[in-house]
């Protein structure tokens, strides 16, 4: 279908939106006609439930910041105010028409028969901005994953692919139905990975879900429930072959219990062969009807009960078809005792409900580490993977300030876990000015020798509205050498970029933010997930689409330090299974790590000044020239590394002393 | 993104200018998208080739097949299984805040206090929740009687029907009522975990009723309410054990 609308029509269209915008002031002020009457005063209207309350700071704590000029932002959907501080917002890619209810208008006969559908015959007592918006979290964006020039979002009514080989360009290339919620993704090779939790989730990708029971005969009493076991349906993770990026083909569903409310996929370094999937499932347990095995029972009743577990699924790469689930782990266990529900820790503060830990919400692997962090539920816990289908823990943290452990993410060198605390699971305000900032924060664990050990809390700094729910959720590592930093989605909060170098004081050094959607409304939105991948940073906006952006130098951040980040590149992004981030050993990457030894006045400015105009010469001279320089500078750098204040600060120079020694092109 | 949804609470005010004008900021985004007037590219300036293509893959080893390319999003129907599953948890939730209402004057222990406090702030949060989605969706806040008879097959007096699974009847309201210190907390944490064990019936039954939970905000609250009650009865029975009993005091 031809999208171009003609000029005529655009004209016609802009006159029609004057003439729709103009028209409310004026109906504003007069008396509202009998059709408006009815609308408003519709009963179901007056039973609206009166806006929330933000509760009081609870005392000796600090809210967020009220004076930041994200907190008052212009709302709307694609014309909302936006600010941003070293960060440039490229483009929204808007959400693909089949990813849309039938139409964006409330009158149009279309939305109307939808509405009809889902159970509402007499839409004219529904509020028509209502109408537009409620259908919204069946259609939401969630997870990304990258592989070559290819972006893949993950939606609750199947993925979509892009193509951002330019980034400023980027363009739709595939929009796969396949719903189940949430359609987390992953992506390895010519497979994609997706998880489906949602009873409406079929094997064959079908839209319909499943009926409900029929009426019963005229005269009779509604029969007794009846279990609703079908073969159809799925939940659990779908694998498809991607080698047709235009025409995904499933190649594999593996049911669970729970269904996958998240994944991750471990690319074990001893064995080629296979992939594994870490299940993480946080949904009702489904029948045994449905599938043989599966039981909703405590551990004190069932010893095999599907709670108190993950589950691994065993990929074989050259035969995926075969994908199965190899093992259960009771991550919750007592090794001892061998109680299943070991680390009931009850996490909870404020109002909220207590969390405990009879799942894992998301867990972030590191191969090369043999570890892996899990945010589940109740607990923050460390995982041995080296052996991939058994993992065993081995530490489990609680927080007072936490109410539900969410996701986790390594430093590049390991020494540092980030987990996060989805409180109020992400569709509530949670950054007013009442709000503390140690609650649905970031919380920074330094890790050694296997021990977590707490260090600090991040939270975004910018108060936000009663209509943007707000809240920490995914990021991503920016690979800027020498420093700990890592970009963030919060929702309707927008994009933060924090530096966790030291993780007792992390701090933000840029930031993008839109206003809320709605002033009077809490409209489910905001980025979901904003990640880094091979120089830009993408974000999955749950209601509007695509976000794209880039880094702009500031106080905070160099363009060396930026480009020095641009030369990590990677073939593949899914960043719950970490990989090691390395640098080539351009001069970039030293001139990164030399603005860094200049902020932190490491070395005396004349020190600096050499070595600058050193690596000018040979980047000049395309490495042709005053490479001898640039040695001898290197040998200087060693010594200095060894009297430098801070072990960070050491670190840098012995990285940027071995640049210099070898530079490549 | 868990599974909370009961945080999303309308912040809207009644009043109908300022309905029509969400209206009309709504026509306005209509008409916005359909201009290309919004910030967003339109596909139209590529060679049909390079144009997105909508799919929609098979069972495993099935085809994958080639949807039209102006294929809009549809979603499986809510079911009367969801309605009634939100009309009666209202019921179930309102008799946990009336409970809750009690502490204040008939204990001071810090505890039973400080869990009140919180179940009494949850269930009403969820009660705006439920409300906001059945009135969304042009649905009575209250089943009717001829519903909940037709729910109780019929077997059950009046009064047991108007008692969802787990809730207190009405001689058990009435001693909760009338005991106050240790007594109180015994019977308003047994009373408690009786009530939030109903509701992870109602959350069963829903999910074994064929054709429901299908909708994502309704899947998404009934598996926080499972999650967050099953952890909180865990939590009672702890604290049941530190209550001295009748018999021992």
């Amino acid at each position: 279908m031809n999208q171009l609308p003609t000029t005529a029509f655009r004209l016609l269209a802009v006159s029609l939106l004057l003439w729709l915008c103009f028209a409310d002031k004026v109906q504003a002020q007069t008396p509202p006609t009998q059709e408006q009457t009815k609308a408003t005063d519709a009963k179901p209207a007056q039973d609206m439930p009166p806006p929330e309350k933000a509760p009081p700071l609870p005392a000796g704590m600090t809210g967020s910041d009220a004076s930041d000029p994200r907190f008052n932002l212009k709302p709307g959907l694609y014309d909302a105010g936006e600010i941003a501080k070293g960060l440039r917002h490229i483009q929204l890619l808007k959400k693909p028409g089949a990813f849309q209810l039938g139409s964006d208008d409330a009158d149009n006969p279309k939305v109307k028969q939808t509405l009809g559908v889902l159970g509402m015959s007499d839409t004219s007592m529904i509020p028509k901005p209502f109408q537009l918006v409620m259908a919204q979290l069946a259609f939401a964006n969630s997870d990304l994953a990258f592989q070559g020039k290819h972006l893949f979002m993950g939606n609750f009514y199947g993925v979509n692919i892009y193509d951002i080989s330019d980034p400023a360009k980027a363009k739709l290339i595939t929009s796969m139905v396949c719903p189940g919620g949430q359609g987390d993704v992953s992506v390895y090779k010519n497979l994609m990975f997706m998880s489906v939790e949602m009873p409406n989730g079929r094997t064959d990708c079908g839209i319909q879900g499943f009926p409900p029971t029929p009426p019963p005969a005229a005269g009779k009493a509604q029969g007794p429930s009846l279990p609703a076991p079908n073969k159809d349906r799925f939940r659990g993770v779908r694998i498809f072959d991607i080698t047709d990026i235009k025409s995904p083909k499933q190649v594999a569903a593996v049911q669970t219990c729970r269904g996958s409310h998240t994944h991750t996929l471990v690319v074990d370094p001893k064995d080629k062969n296979n992939v594994y999937i870490y299940v993480s499932g946080t949904s009702f347990v489904r029948q045994s009807e449905e599938l043989p095995g599966c039981s909703a029972e405590g551990p004190d009743k069932d010893p095999n009960t599907s709670l108190f577990r993950i589950e691994v699924i065993k990929v074989p790469v050259a035969a995926p078809q075969n994908a199965k689930v190899v093992s259960s782990p009771r991550l919750f266990m007592d090794a001892r005792t061998g109680v299943l529900n070991a680390l009931s820790s009850g996490a909870t503060h404020g109002t909220g409900k207590p969390s405990f830990s009879d799942q894992c919400h998301d867990i972030t692997v590191y191969p090369e580490l043999g570890l892996a962090a899990g945010a589940c539920s109740g607990n923050g816990i460390l995982l041995d993977i080296k052996d991939p289908a058994n993992p065993k823990r081995i530490d489990a943290v609680n927080d007072p300030n936490y109410a539900y452990w969410h996701s986790a993410s390594f430093s590049n060198d390991g020494s540092k876990v980030v987990f996060t605390d989805e409180w109020g699971g992400g569709m509530g305000a949670r950054c007013r000015p009442n709000d503390p900032n140690v609650w649905g924060a970031n919380a920074l664990f330094d890790l050694k020798d296997n021990k977590l050990k707490f260090a600090g809390y991040y939270k975004m700094p910018a108060a936000q509205g009663d209509t943007e729910n707000c809240v920490a959720h995914n990021g991503s590592l920016i690979p800027v050498p020498g420093r700990d930093i890592k970009v963030q989605a919060w929702y309707q909060g927008g994009i933060s970029v924090m530096d966790f170098t030291d993780a007792a004081h992390p701090k933000e050094i840029a930031y993008f933010d839109r206003g809320p959607v709605d002033p009077k409304m809490l409209i489910l939105a905001g980025d979901w997930s904003a990640y880094w991948y091979n120089g830009h940073i993408y974000a999955s906006e749950i209601a509007r689409g695509l976000d794209i952006l880039e880094l702009t130098p500031s106080e905070f951040l160099t363009q060396n330090e930026i480009d020095a980040a641009k030369a990590a590149q990677v073939a593949e992004l899914n960043v719950q299974s970490q990989r090691k981030l390395v640098w080539p050993a351009k001069l970039v990457v030293g001139k990164a790590y030399l603005d860094q030894l200049e902020r932190s006045q490491a070395l005396p400015a004349d020190q600096i000044a050499d070595v600058r105009n050193a690596i000018q010469t040979a980047e000049s001279s395309k490495l042709t020239k005053g490479l001898a320089k640039l040695q001898s500078l290197s040998r200087s750098l060693k010594e200095s590394a060894k009297t430098a204040k801070s072990p960070a600060d050491s670190n840098r120079m012995q990285a940027l002393a071995d640049i210099l020694q070898r530079p490549v092109k | 993104m868990t599974k909370y949804l009961r945080q999303a609470r309308p912040l809207y005010v009644g009043g109908s200018r300022k309905i029509r004008i969400l209206v009309s900021i709504a026509a306005c985004f209509g008409v916005l998208a359909l201009s290309g007037l919004s910030p967003v590219r339109s596909y139209a300036q590529q060679p049909a080739s390079e144009r997105p293509v909508v799919v929609q893959p098979g069972a495993p080893g099935k085809p994958t097949k080639a949807l039209p390319r102006t294929t809009k999003g549809k979603l499986p129907p809510v079911s009367k299984a969801d309605v009634q599953f939100m009309q009666g948890m209202i019921v179930h939730h309102q008799q946990a805040v009336e409970m809750t209402a009690l502490i204040e004057s008939h204990t001071e222990n810090k505890d039973v206090r400080s869990l009140g406090a919180r179940i009494s702030h949850s269930q009403s949060d969820e009660i705006a929740f439920m409300k906001r989605w059945l009135v969304l969706r042009g649905q009575p806040i209250e089943m009717t009687m001829a519903e909940m008879h037709n729910m109780h097959q019929g077997k059950m007096s009046h009064e047991a029907m108007m008692l969802m699974p787990g809730m207190l009847t009405a001689e058990q309201m009435k001693a909760l009522k009338q005991a106050k210190g240790a007594e109180f907390d015994r019977l308003f944490l047994t009373g408690m975990i009786q009530h939030h064990g109903g509701a992870l019936d109602m959350v069963k039954d829903l999910h074994d009723t064929a054709g429901s939970g299908q909708e994502a905000e309704l899947f998404n609250f009934a598996t926080d309410v499972d999650s967050g009650q099953r952890a909180e009865i865990r939590v009672m029975q702890n604290m049941l054990e530190k209550i001295p009993s009748k018999e021992k005091r």
